[in-house]
């Protein structure tokens, strides 16, 4: 079964509807208020990140479903100038944006599964899961 | 979509606000110049953020709050916040935000009481 939602990120407005997204397909996945909370705002963190980086890109969330376990996968995607240094950006307290730096390492905490590509000039795909349990 | 104001409500020497939307960046920092505005044009000392219905805190919103609370006390008030759901405190932590030196309470009430000592109970 896959029912894939997606919205398109361009102004700060799109990182509202991403979440709130996220929070509908969750609660409707039977996820606990706290997975809730953990997914909500690892999007919100990912749809910030393709605002603040890439200008656009996007947000897709589906139910998936894989031996016997279900859950829930967000990926974004944008064509943004890529990542030049991953292992980088995935250090604690690593910002360019002069923000709190919580970025991608707390993304990944956040979620079960986290899995990242980029190429310089082509764009930056971060897929995130959680897992029901 | 426009942006969203939240009412600031002034109780003896303090301003009490509860947040109960769904914050975005415009509204957060709205809200910021607000109270800031408000501290000025009431004098006061005390401030309650309560933030029982916020269901989500990412690290935009985290540091928006955090400078408010120190912008409130460049101008001579405290600022208190309550109502952290769990899940919002365990989502903060694991994303690894830490508001330091932030003072919080349970609730709205125990939040006012925390204020009025540390105000040394001046009305």
């Amino acid at each position: 079964m896959t029912n894939e939602s997606y919205v398109k990120i361009v102004t700060e407005w799109d990182i509202v509807a991403a979440r709130q997204l996220g929070r509908n397909l969750a609660k409707e996945l039977g996820f606990g208020s706290v997975d809730q909370a953990r997914i909500t705002t690892a999007i919100s963190e990912l749809a910030r990140n393709i605002y603040l980086y890439a200008e656009e890109g996007h947000i897709y969330i589906e139910r998936i479903d894989h031996v016997g376990k279900s859950g829930m996968k967000v990926v974004a995607k944008d064509p943004g100038p890529g990542i030049s240094d991953i292992r980088k950006v995935m250090e604690d307290g690593f910002s360019t944006s002069g923000g709190l730096g919580a970025g991608l390492p707390g993304v990944k905490r956040l979620m079960d599964d986290f899995d990242i590509v980029s190429n310089m000039g082509e764009g930056t795909e971060i897929t995130v899961v959680k897992w029901l349990r | 979509m426009q942006i969203q104001r939240i009412p600031i409500l002034k109780l003896y020497n303090c301003l009490l606000v509860s947040i109960q939307l769904e914050l975005d960046d415009q509204t957060a920092l709205q809200f910021q110049e607000d109270l800031l505005n408000k501290i000025h044009t009431t004098g006061a000392r005390g401030v309650v953020i309560d933030l029982t219905s916020v269901e989500v805190i990412d690290s935009f919103i985290a540091k928006i709050l955090g400078d408010v609370i120190n912008m409130s006390k460049l101008m001579g008030a405290r600022v208190v916040l309550t109502g952290i759901q769990p899940a919002v405190a365990i989502t903060l932590i694991e994303l690894g935000i830490e508001l330091r030196e932030v003072h919080t309470a349970l609730d709205l009430e125990k939040g006012l009481e925390k204020l009025q000592q540390e105000l040394g109970g001046s009305r």
